[in-house]
C-alpha cells in the first residue's frame, strides 16, 4: 500500500527512526530549537531549522536537539570532533553555500582523519545541507556543490532525488562510519512520494536504475532526476527510449551501472545541475570516455547551467536552470549523430 | 559629496541636517513597509528581509559618513543602501529582478550594492560584511584619504568567526574601522539572550582592546552621536570601536515568517519607542523643525516609493544575453 509522504517528512522520519534505535545520535543547527530552547519571551516553538526539517524532533529527544549560534566553523568542528568521541552527530548546515566560513572543519579534518591517523580514527558524523536553484534565492543561496565535497577522499556525498531516497540514504549516513555530506534540495521539500513506513538503508555507491530504455542512457543527479524523466516522456513519444539512472551518491560512484547501460545504449547524456567545470557530470563522462569509448555511437553530451553564477531574476533563473527542453535536445543530438 | 556631514556633527545638526536624516529614516520605514505590503501579492520573488523598526541605527551612522566612506551590509540591508545614498527606484526595481535594479536584476534584495556610492553590498552571509571593511579601512589608510569604513551586522553574525577576526584584526592594525552590531534580539527565531554569551555585544571590544558603547537603538540621536564620536576616532588615526544598537525588528525574520517564537513586543515598539515618533516629537518640541515641515517630507517619502513601485513594475526583465554577462571582466 503506498504511502505519500513529503521529502522534507520522509527525512524528518529518517532522523526519528534513528534517534530511537542509537541514543548517540544526536542532531544540531541554527534554529533547530529555535524559540523553544531560547528562553525566549515567545511561545514555545522549535522551528526544527529554517525549512522545519527537524521539526518535532526537538520535543521527542530532551538534551538531543541542539541549538547553535550562527558559529559554523565551531558547531560542524564540533559535531565532528563529538564523532571521534563515541557520537553521530547529524549536523544541519542551513544552505551548502554556507560551507564557505566551515569547510576546514570538513575537508581538512574530518575527511582526512581515517588515512592521516593510519585506520585509526572513526568519523560518523552527517552534514546535512540543502542546495539548488529555484527559489529565486541569488548567488548566494542557490548553489551546487556537491562537486566540491566529491573532490575530496574521505567524504561520502550523496544527493537523493526523490522522499524515498532521502529517507533509504539519510538512514544509511547515519549508520554508516565516515563523514557523510548529505545533499537535499531546497526545491524538493514538498515532493510527495510513496515511502515505506519502517526503517531500511539504502546503500551507497548503488544507483538506481528509474527508467529502462535501450537508445540512450541519461545519467540524472538529485533534482535533475525529475527533468530527466519528464524528457524521457517526451523522447518516448518521438520513438527514443531513454533510460534513466540515478547514481545516488557521487561518491562513492556506481561506475558499473553507468558503464553497464552506456555499453547496451551506446549513447550517454549526464544532467548536472551544478556548474559545468570540474563537475560531477564531467567525471562521469570522463570515465564512459575511458572505459567504454568502443560503445559510444554518438558523442557524450553534459546538460548544465552555464559556467555562472546563480542569477536573481525569476527570467534568467529559469534560463539557468536545466530543463527538460535542453535534456531533449541533448539526446537528440547524441541520438542524429553521423561519422 | 562634500565633508558637510563630518562638520555637522562636530556642531550637531542644523535643521538641514534634521530634514536630511528625517527624510533618511521615512524613506526607510515607507520602503519597507510597501515592500511588507508588495510581497503578500506574491509579485516579489526570493526571499526579503525588512529593515523597519531599525532605521535609526543606518541612518544615526551614515549622517556621518561622505563620499570616502564605506560600509557593508546584510541580508538585511535596504536600510543601509539607502542611508549610504543607494537610488531607491533603483533598489525598488532591483528587487522586483528588473533590468533597471541596481544590479541588473542579478541580485536581488540580498545583494543590493552601489561601490560608487560606498556600500560594499548587502550580504546573503552572515558575517561576510566585517572582514571586507578591513580591507577598505586599510586601502584608505594606504591611500591616506581619510576614509572611515562601517560594517554593519546582526546579533546572530556577531557570533561568527569572520566577525570576531575582523574585529581583531581592525585592532592590531590600527584601521579607521567601525562595527556596528545590530542586535534585534533575535536572529531568525534564536534569541540573542541565549545565543550570545556574554551580557552585552559591545562587553567583547575590551577582547580585542577597542571602545565598546551600547546605544538605544530607537534614539536616531544617540546613534548619531555614539557614532561621531567613534567615526571621529577612527579618521584621526584613534582605531576600531564596537558600537551595539539596540532595538527590535518590526516584520519577522523574513517575510512570511510566523513568528511564534517571540511574544508581541512590536506593538510596544511601534507605540512607545519608535525612531520616528521620537524625532519628529523632539524636534518639534525643540523647535528646530515644524510638524508641518516634516508632514511635507512624508508626503514626498510616499510620492517617491509609489513611483518606485510603479516604475519598478512597469520596467523591463532581463534578457537570455545578460545571463552569460559579468561574470569575468576579461576572461
Ligand atoms: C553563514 C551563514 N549562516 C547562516 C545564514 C542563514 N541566516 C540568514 S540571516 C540569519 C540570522 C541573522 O541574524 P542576525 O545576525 O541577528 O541579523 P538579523 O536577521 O536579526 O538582522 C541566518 C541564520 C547565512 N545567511 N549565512
Ligand atoms: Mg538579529
Amino acid at each position: 500500500m503506498a504511502r505519500m509522504i513529503s521529502y522534507r517528512d520522509a527525512i524528518n522520519e529518517a532522523l526519528t527512526l534513528e534517534m530511537e534505535r542509537d541514543e548517540t545520535v544526536i542532531v544540531m543547527g541554527e534554529d533547530n530549537a529555535g524559540g523553544a530552547s531560547a528562553g525566549s519571551p515567545g511561545e514555545e516553538d522549535a522551528w526544527g531549522g529554517v525549512l522545519g526539517v527537524t521539526k518535532g524532533l526537538y520535543g521527542k529527544f530532551p538534551g538531543r536537539v541542539l541549538d547553535t549560534p550562527i558559529s559554523e566553523s565551531a558547531f560542524v568542528g564540533a559535531a565532528v570532533g563529538a564523532a571521534t568521541a563515541g557520537l553521530r552527530p547529524v549536523a544541519e548546515l542551513m544552505f551548502i553555500d554556507f560551507m564557505g566560513v566551515c569547510f576546514d572543519q570538513i575537508f581538512n579534518q574530518a575527511a582526512k582523519f581515517r588515512y592521516m591517523f593510519g585506520g585509526k580514527a572513526v568519523t560518523p558524523v552527517v552534514i546535512r545541507t540543502m542546495y539548488g536553484a529555484g527559489l529565486r534565492a541569488a548567488a548566494q543561496h542557490s548553489q551546487v556543490l556537491y562537486p566540491l565535497f566529491t573532490h575530496i577522499p574521505g567524504l561520502k556525498v550523496v544527493v537523493p532525488s526523490s522522499p524515498y531516497e532521502a529517507k533509504g540514504l539519510l538512514i544509511q549516513a547515519i549508520r554508516d562510519n565516515d563523514p557523510v555530506i548529505f545533499c537535499e534540495h531546497k526545491a524538493m521539500y514538498d515532493v510527495q512520494g510513496d515511502v515505506p513506513e519502517g526503517a531500511y538503508a539504502i546503500p551507497f555507491g548503488e544507483a538506481n536504475v528509474v527508467r529502462d530504455g535501450d537508445d540512450v542512457t541519461i545519467v540524472a543527479l538529485g533534482r535533475m532526476v525529475s527533468v530527466a524523466e519528464e524528457a524521457a516522456k517526451e523522447l518516448a513519444a518521438n520513438g527514443i527510449e531513454a533510460e534513466i539512472v540515478d547514481p545516488r551518491t557521487t561518491s562513492p560512484l556506481d561506475t558499473e551501472t553507468i558503464l553497464e547501460s552506456v555499453e547496451r545504449t551506446g549513447r550517454l547524456v549526464v544532467v548536472d545541475e551544478s556548474s559545468p567545470r570540474c563537475s560531477v557530470g564531467r567525471d562521469i563522462s570522463a570515465i564512459v570516455a575511458e572505459q567504454s569509448f568502443g560503445a559510444l555511437r554518438g558523442p557524450i553530451q553534459v546538460v548544465t547551467p552555464p559556467h555562472t553564477p546563480v542569477p536573481f531574476s525569476d527570467v534568467l533563473e529559469d534560463l539557468y536552470v536545466p530543463s527538460a527542453q535542453d535534456v531533449v535536445n541533448a539526446v537528440k543530438t547524441v541520438a542524429d549523430w553521423k561519422r | 559629496m562634500t565633508d558637510r556631514a563630518t562638520v555637522r556633527t562636530e556642531q550637531g545638526l542644523d535643521a538641514d541636517g534634521l530634514r536630511d536624516a528625517y527624510r533618511m529614516m521615512r524613506t526607510i520605514r515607507e520602503f519597507e513597509e510597501r515592500l511588507h505590503t508588495e510581497f503578500a501579492t506574491g509579485d516579489i520573488p526570493g526571499f526579503v528581509h525588512l529593515y523597519a523598526g531599525e532605521e535609526a541605527s543606518a541612518t544615526g551612522v551614515c549622517t556621518n559618513l561622505d563620499g570616502r566612506d564605506s560600509i557593508a551590509s546584510t541580508h538585511r540591508g535596504h536600510g543601509h543602501c539607502i542611508a549610504k545614498g543607494v537610488e531607491v527606484k533603483g533598489m525598488m526595481a532591483e528587487i522586483y529582478g528588473k533590468a533597471t535594479g541596481t544590479c541588473r536584476g542579478k541580485g536581488g534584495s540580498m545583494h543590493i550594492a552601489d561601490l560608487s556610492k560606498g556600500m560594499l553590498g548587502a550580504n546573503g552571509i552572515v558575517g561576510g560584511g566585517p572582514p571586507l571593511i578591513c580591507g577598505t579601512a586599510l586601502a584608505a589608510k594606504i591611500q591616506g584619504t581619510g576614509g572611515v569604513s562601517v560594517a554593519f551586522f546582526g546579533d546572530g553574525a556577531s557570533n561568527q568567526g569572520t566577525t570576531l577576526e575582523a574585529m581583531n584584526l581592525a585592532a592590531v592594525w590600527n584601521l579607521p574601522a567601525i562595527f556596528v552590531a545590530e542586535n534585534n534580539g533575535y536572529a531568525e527565531s534564536t534569541s540573542s539572550n541565549w545565543s550570545v554569551a556574554a551580557d552585552n555585544i559591545a562587553d567583547r571590544a575590551a577582547g580585542f582592546g577597542m571602545p565598546g558603547v551600547i546605544v538605544d537603538g530607537f534614539d536616531f540621536f544617540a546613534v548619531h552621536e555614539a557614532a561621531g564620536e567613534a567615526i571621529a576616532r577612527a579618521r584621526a588615526g584613534g582605531g576600531p570601536t564596537l558600537i551595539e544598537v539596540k532595538f527590535t525588528r518590526y516584520y519577522g525574520h523574513f517575510e512570511g515568517d510566523q513568528q511564534t517564537y517571540r511574544a508581541d513586543e512590536v506593538a510596544h515598539a511601534r507605540e512607545e519607542l519608535d525612531c520616528l515618533k521620537r524625532f519628529r516629537a523632539r524636534v518639534i518640541e525643540t523647535g528646530e523643525l515644524t510638524a508641518a515641515e516634516l508632514d511635507a517630507i512624508d508626503a514626498e517619502v510616499l510620492q517617491l516609493i509609489e513611483e518606485s513601485v510603479t516604475e519598478a513594475k512597469a520596467a523591463p526583465v532581463p534578457t537570455a544575453d545578460d545571463l552569460l554577462t559579468d561574470v569575468y571582466i576579461t576572461y
